[in-house]
This record gives structure tokens, C-alpha cells and sequence, in this order.
């Protein structure tokens, strides 16, 4: 087990590398550069600009000083477009926001999500299940974009109960429309991924054994259709983490939390090199992280898994 | 203890009375208005601002931040008019190329230190420095400060500025040239004071809430990017007596809708009117919803470049085009807040400019498709050989309405084939900047309230001239008109080449179109350039 988790951070770092060589290429692929404005900027201040950024050197260049700066100093260098922060800072602020209503809305998802899908296949074709099934498909089609402005018309314009946007250093009633928001399209994804794996582990014939047996109903749920039916289900909860708590665009555009999602598609926009670099590298960094931990789990849930 | 208890209250009701403003609950003393209690303007901004360092910022939300963190040579009032803000004077020399400016020996930095005239020396030499490399190093050519051209270039160092302190109260200006609205470019937030033992003291992190020291009525408390930046009162500012307004709170909410929404809500005092929606809310809220003019210009620019196409040579097919658009249909079908249909580049709202009377305005929708379809015709163009080409606008919803509405009209009444296509702003700019296209969208904003800030984009040398119009009559009458006390003349015959011309297509000119919070008062709507100054607003009680 010990060599495997080696060998699969010896491999994490080679491809967090080509990431951020590729990611690095195709950003200065893109057409017009950090300092493109409809007020074009006169060719000595656009030198002065480059050369302070070091945007002048030839392109491998600037990828080794930028890989080097990461080694010797962790630092992912300075935003071009935020000009008072680096891009250490930016993460350093927005990062912390991202894991609190992420994670939050992970909780939320795999706890709502997870009992609606056990509870839907316990009671297959009744009407706890239509309404399971029911709401997993109506969150499912309601996407986040829809879901967050009938939030704020309903629960902040209408009813006045909760703030429309903003942080406030991460108060509770700032926290209720975001979490709600992110949540539900996982959830819907979790209850119905549930659902049809417990199906299928119920009609296994394990579970008929241990039927015939005469364990009791509640032994044979959760001590042995329960394991193998959240195999599947942890697949996809590890990408679906990350994304969770690396932040979503959409719910950091509509509630204005100050979150990384946001600047993540705002540094593309305004070709913020060293911003959307860094926050690539986090992600992939993440990702191959909880790619492994559930990989890790996956031996612990099903003992016919060895590594 | 008993003497502690009392100790305790006697500095709660003293903190609570300096946090309070003298006028809070109190009444307007010019108006005689019962104020509001609560004295914090909270407004929304698009999108976060780059710095809150005056030289470096170059966003307009970054501006009027700065408006109100810092206070340059001079302020503007309610109309636009030069007020003293530091300086309270100044002499011209007599060849105008000498400003001596007096600055006010009461004014403070928010730290407690007076303003000297040497904190404008700084900031100018720094602005200029390539090694600060400020995004806006070219407004201090763009003033002709001298040697500010070198010293962009790197060929002379920052100290060599045509600026100089005479005496802590006395600073000195040297230009390159006479230009008539120098003093006016001083109101700009890059020429604006910086503190140096604060920028030495803490370098580029000297914009901190913590670190920030700052001149203005306000000081910057609290800073959450992408979120909030929250400022309070400078008690050391000058004129802090008469200052009403005693928080200013800027909310970053990306999407007009849902701003609209938290606006409608309460928790905002101002937000933009997303298109379309100004006919409904100035019904709902008539005491809210308000329009007035605003310092841009809204067109289409066609590629007269080697690279253009050929048709577009042809001033036939240009006037043809410009003159088929019935912009009515699109400031009162499409946009609905309260834009005016264009005729002449620069706005009618801009000081000292006369709207040229261009021969196309005048006439009557019919008459001008009757003459396009004549034009058009004279050049060749028949419905069995259409003239078909390209047209481009940057990606958002509502230019892609009026790109639509405009393809159809030509389409209709003039039988045109066009190919519309949308591109993101980064890759526009740079396609547009490089000539590759033929018909391409484009808007412009008033640097300072005066035409050349728009007709200058028609000079064949100038960078931001993307369709490549030239024409040496007009690059004469520009150079002249530089020097001109009353330039008017020369704006009126440039219009005038152009309405013959034809290199763009103007569409509408800008308003600006806001709810509003019924309770704020002395919005400066009549100020075109929309410089606006928290510390002369104030909200009235309910």
C-alpha cells in the first residue's frame, strides 16, 4: 500500500509539471495578452510593462523562471490586472471562502443525496421513491444559473430573510443561498447514483444469502449492501469534491462571495497569466490528491481491491 | 469601581459621539433638509477595481475610489466646473507653458501630516518611472509635462519631471507646449498626491487598509477583493466639517440582474438599469429610476485599411450604410434608456462643443433609406449582385441585439448580405487593433470632458484609430486646434468631413441609467463625466 501512495505522488509531480507547461503554452496562445485595452497602450509604457513582468524574455524563458519562482519561493508571481496583490495573496484570500461553502455543500449534497437514494431503493416503486426520484430529476434540470437568481428574488426581494450576496467574513446567513445553490445538482447526481447502485447490490446474491439467513433487515443494509453500493458513488464524489471546493463561477458571479471560482474565469478573460496559472495548478494539484484518497478508500471498502 | 463604571460610559458616549456625524440627525445646513441617521452610501460596482494606488489604477470603479481616498489639485463641481482641491490656485505663465499652482496649507494626509507640494512631486515622478511601469504613464505625456516623453522612454530619469516644489506650498508645472485644459487633467486620479514614507515604509503592499495612508475625505477601512472595499471618514481632511456622507461601501456584484434584485432589496443605493428595463421601473419607481446624459459614443468602424475590403473604399457604400440605420428603432426599440440616436462622433453633452448641423441629420428616416438605396445603387450593388461582407462585435447579449437590428435593416432596405460574428473582448481588441475586419464594432468614453478626447481617434497617427481613416485636413485642423482658446470652428469642420466621409457608422450616444436611492441627494447628474465626490452627497431622513 505504502509503495502504491509513492509511486503515485512520484507520478502526481511529472504531470502536475506538464500541466503547468501546456496550461502556460496555450495561455500565451490565446490571442491579445494581459495588457490588451481599447485604450492601446503607447509602445514605450507597453515596454516599461513588459519588462517590469519580464513578459519580454523568449517564452521558455519565462516558463523556467516561473516554475523556479514556484520551487525556491512558492511564489506564483504577481497578478497583471489586480496590481496591488499577488497571486499568493489572491489565493490566499479567496481559497478559504471556496473550502467553506464548498465543503459545506459537499456535506449537504452526500448526506440529503444519500439517504434520498438509499431510502428510494429500500422502497422501490413507492411513493417515497417518486418523490426521491422526483426531486433528484427537478434539481438535476435546474441548473445553478437558474437556481441562484429565483433564490435571491424569492428569499432576499420577497421574503427579506436572507442577505442576496457578499461574504461578511463568512457569516451563517451568507452561507444558506450559496450552499443551496452548489448543492443540489450534486446532490440530484448522488441520490440517483445511489439509488441504482443499492438496486443492484440488492439484487445480488450475497444479499439473497444473507436474506435466506435470516439476518435482520437493518444488519443487511448497513453492514453489507451499503459498502459495495457507495463504490460507484466514490468515484464520483472525489472529482466532485474538488470542484466543490475549488469554487463554482457562477455561485461566486451571483452572490458576490470573493471566491477563487471567479477569478479563475476572470483571469482568462483578462489573460491574468500567473493568477489563472496558479489557480490551475491548485486545482490539478487537488485533483490528483483526492483522485488518490479515493483510490486509497476504495481498497478499504472492497477487500477484492489490492493495490 | 464606581468611578471605573463611570470612566467606561464617559468614553462609550464620546467614541459613539466622534463615529457620529456632526449632521447626522441633524439638518442640511444649506438646504435645510432633515438628514438621515444613517449616513453610508453603498453602491455596486461591475466588477472589481485593479488598485487602489491613484497612479497605477487605470478602471474607472478604481477612480472613483480614488476620488474619494485621495484629492488632487482640483475636484470638480456638480456641473463639471474646476473647484480648488489642494491647490487653491494657480498663475500661467506668459508664454502657458508655466503653471504655478497654490495648494491650501490646512490640508492632511489621513496619518496627520500636512500635504505638501513635494507629495505631488513624488507622485508625478513616479508615475512617469518605468520602473513603477503605471498602465497610465501616458497620461503624463498626454498632459505635456516636460520630459515626461524621455522619461517614459527610459532615456532620462524620473527627477528630471518638469515639476518641481517651490516651496512646500508652491509647486511648479513645466509643459512642453501651451494646452488649454491642463488644469482640467489635474481633477485625474494618476495625478492625484502619494504618501512616500508609506510607499517605502511598505511597498507595493502600501495600498492595505492597514498600510494605506491617504489624503481625501475618506480612508480605506476594509478591503474584501471581489467583494466589498468599505471607507470611513479622514478626520484630518480639511473640510471634514462639512462633509455629510460618513461611509462609502462599494459592493462588487458582477450580474446587473441580481444587482438590480439586492437593490430592490435594500441593500445597495445605486446600481445600474440593465437594457430594456428602464420603461418598467421608471414606472414602478419614478423617484428612483434616472437617466441622464453621459460622455460616450456608441459605433461601427469600417476598415479603410490595405487589409479592408474593397467595397468599403467606395464612400457611397459607407454613407449608404450609415445612412439606412433608422437609430431610433434601436435607442428607443432596443436599449429603451433614453439614448440618443447619433448622427456626429462626439456627444452633444460634451462642454463647449456645438453639435455640428451634418447634412444626414436633418433628414427624415425616409429620406435617408430613399438616398442609401440610390447610393448603393450607384455603386454597383443590385439584387442580383448583393454587396456582402462582415461585420464584429465583442460577445455580450446587448450588442448582439443591435448587430441583429442593424443587419436587418440593411438587409431589408438595401437587399445587403451581412455575416455577423462575436468574438471575446481580449481577441476583438486584438483583431480590431490589426486591421482583421471590415466592419467592426466600436465605443468610446471621454477621457476629459472636451471633443478632441473623441475626435482625436480620426488623426491618422493616432493608436487607437482602428479603421485607419486618414485624412490630412483633419489631422490639421486637430494639431491646430490643440493651441486654440475656442477650438469650436475646427470640431464643427471635422464633423462635417466626416459626415462626407463616412469612416464609422454612429449609432447612439451613451446615458447613464441608474436606480437610485430616493433618500441620496446631489447626485451630480449634470456632470458628464460622472466625477462624483461622496463627501458632497448626503442622504435625507425618510
Amino acid at each position: 500500500m505504502l509503495s502504491y501512495i509513492l509511486r503515485r505522488v512520484a507520478i502526481a509531480i511529472p504531470t502536475l509539471l506538464l500541466l503547468t507547461i501546456i496550461s502556460f503554452l496555450l495561455m500565451h496562445a490565446a490571442p491579445g495578452g494581459p495588457f490588451t485595452s481599447e485604450r492601446a497602450l503607447p509602445p514605450a509604457v507597453l515596454a516599461n510593462i513588459e519588462a517590469k513582468y519580464g513578459l519580454n524574455n523568449p517564452i521558455y524563458v519565462q516558463i523556467i523562471n516561473y516554475i523556479g519562482g514556484i520551487i525556491t519561493d512558492f511564489d506564483f508571481g504577481p497578478s497583471f490586472k489586480y496590481k496591488d496583490r499577488s497571486v499568493n495573496d489572491i489565493i490566499a484570500n479567496g481559497f478559504p471562502v471556496t473550502l467553506t461553502y464548498g465543503f459545506l455543500s459537499f456535506a449537504v449534497a452526500v448526506l440529503v443525496g444519500g439517504a434520498l437514494g438509499i431510502a428510494a431503493a429500500l422502497k422501490q416503486n413507492s411513493w417515497l421513491d417518486y418523490f426521491a426520484v422526483g426531486v433528484s430529476i427537478g434539481a438535476q434540470v435546474l441548473p445553478n444559473f437558474v437556481m441562484a437568481p429565483i433564490l435571491v428574488l424569492v428569499f432576499t426581494l420577497w421574503l427579506g430573510w436572507l442577505p442576496g450576496g457578499g461574504w461578511n467574513d463568512g457569516q451563517w446567513n451568507h452561507l444558506i443561498l450559496p450552499v443551496i445553490a452548489l448543492s443540489t445538482s450534486y446532490m440530484a447526481s448522488i441520490a440517483r447514483l445511489t439509488r441504482s447502485s443499492m438496486l443492484e447490490v440488492l439484487h445480488t446474491n450475497f444479499i439473497r444469502t444473507a436474506m435466506a439467513k435470516g439476518l435482520p433487515y437493518r444488519v443487511i443494509i448497513f453492514k453489507h449492501a451499503l459498502k459495495p453500493a457507495l463504490l460507484p458513488v466514490m468515484s464520483y464524489l472525489g472529482p466532485a469534491f474538488v470542484s466543490m471546493i475549488t469554487g463554482s463561477v457562477i455561485i461566486d458571479m451571483y452572490f458576490s462571495t470573493g471566491g477563487i471560482g471567479q477569478f479563475y474565469v476572470n483571469s482568462a478573460l483578462n489573460r491574468d497569466y500567473a493568477v489563472m496559472m496558479g489557480i490551475t495548478i491548485l486545482i490539478g494539484g487537488l485533483t490528483i490528491l483526492f483522485n488518490l484518497i479515493v483510490d486509497i478508500l476504495y481498497a478499504w471498502v472492497d477487500p477484492k481491491i489490492r493495490y | 469601581m464606581k468611578f471605573s463604571k463611570s470612566f467606561l460610559l464617559a468614553s462609550v458616549v464620546s467614541t459613539a459621539l466622534l463615529s457620529t456625524s456632526a449632521f447626522a440627525a441633524g439638518v442640511h445646513p444649506e438646504t435645510g433638509e432633515k438628514l438621515a441617521d444613517d449616513q453610508t452610501f453603498t453602491y455596486r460596482i461591475l466588477d472589481e477595481h485593479s488598485s487602489f494606488d491613484p497612479q497605477v489604477n487605470e478602471d474607472v470603479s478604481g477612480s472613483e475610489i480614488s476620488r474619494n481616498l485621495f484629492e488632487g489639485l482640483y475636484s470638480q463641481d456638480n456641473l463639471g466646473n474646476l473647484v480648488p482641491g489642494v491647490a487653491l490656485s494657480h498663475t500661467v505663465s506668459d508664454d502657458r507653458k508655466t503653471y504655478t499652482f497654490k495648494l491650501r496649507d490646512d490640508a492632511k494626509w489621513s496619518d496627520g501630516k500636512p500635504v505638501t507640494a513635494g507629495d505631488f512631486v513624488f507622485a508625478w515622478r513616479r508615475l512617469s518611472s518605468p520602473e513603477l511601469a503605471s498602465p497610465y504613464q501616458w497620461y503624463a505625456e498626454l498632459m505635456s509635462v516636460e520630459n515626461a516623453d524621455a522619461i517614459v522612454k527610459g532615456e532620462m530619469k524620473p527627477e528630471e519631471l518638469g515639476i518641481k516644489a517651490l516651496d512646500d506650498h508652491t509647486l511648479e508645472v513645466r509643459l512642453t507646449k501651451p494646452l488649454p485644459y491642463f488644469a482640467a487633467m489635474t481633477t485625474h486620479s494618476s495625478t492625484f498626491p502619494s504618501p512616500s514614507w508609506a510607499i517605502e515604509a511598505h511597498g507595493e503592499a502600501w495600498t492595505k487598509p492597514e498600510n494605506i495612508v491617504s489624503n481625501g475625505a475618506y480612508k480605506l477601512v476594509k478591503h474584501v477583493p471581489q467583494e466589498t472595499a468599505i471607507m470611513e471618514r479622514n478626520t484630518h481632511y480639511w473640510d471634514n466639517a462639512s462633509t455629510i456622507i460618513d461611509k462609502v461601501e462599494t459592493l462588487v456584484i458582477n450580474d446587473e440582474n441580481i444587482a438590480l434584485t439586492r437593490y430592490l432589496a435594500g441593500e445597495t443605493d445605486r446600481t445600474e438599469i440593465p437594457a430594456g428595463q428602464f420603461p418598467r421601473l421608471s414606472k414602478e419607481y419614478p423617484d428612483q429610476a434616472v437617466v441622464f446624459p453621459r460622455l460616450c459614443s456608441y459605433y461601427y468602424t469600417f476598415n479603410l485599411s490595405d487589409s479592408g475590403p474593397e467595397e468599403f473604399k467606395d464612400v457611397r457604400v459607407r454613407k449608404a450604410l450609415a445612412y439606412a440605420i433608422d437609430r431610433r428603432v434601436i435607442t428607443e426599440g432596443v436599449m429603451q434608456g433614453g439614448q440618443f440616436p447619433a448622427y456626429t462622433f462626439t456627444p452633444a453633452v460634451t462642454a463647449g462643443f456645438e453639435v455640428p448641423n451634418v447634412d444626414f441629420a436633418g433628414w427624415s428616416q425616409k429620406e435617408r433609406d430613399a438616398k442609401a438605396k440610390e447610393l448603393l445603387a450607384a455603386a454597383g450593388y443590385t439584387k442580383d449582385n448583393p454587396l456582402e461582407f462582415d461585420m464584429v462585435y465583442n460577445t455580450s447579449e446587448g450588442h448582439k441585439k443591435i448587430a441583429i437590428a442593424m443587419s436587418q435593416m440593411w438587409k431589408q432596405k438595401l437587399g445587403v448580405k451581412v455575416n455577423m460574428s462575436n468574438m471575446e473582448w481580449k481577441t476583438f481588441l486584438n483583431e480590431r487593433g490589426n486591421q482583421n475586419f471590415e466592419l467592426a464594432r466600436g465605443a468610446w468614453c471621454g477621457d476629459y470632458n472636451e471633443a478632441s478626447t473623441f475626435l482625436d481617434l480620426m488623426d491618422s497617427e493616432s493608436g487607437y484609430n482602428d479603421g485607419k481613416f486618414a485624412n490630412a485636413e483633419v489631422d490639421q485642423l486637430l494639431s491646430d486646434a490643440k493651441s486654440m482658446t475656442a477650438p469650436q470652428a475646427n470640431y464643427t469642420r471635422i464633423e462635417e468631413i466626416m459626415a462626407t466621409e463616412m469612416p464609422i457608422i454612429p449609432i447612439y450616444h451613451y446615458t447613464n441609467v441608474y436606480m437610485m436611492n430616493a433618500q441620496l441627494k446631489n447626485w451630480p447628474i449634470k456632470n458628464a463625466e460622472q466625477n462624483w465626490y461622496a463627501k458632497n452627497l448626503y442622504k435625507v431622513a425618510k
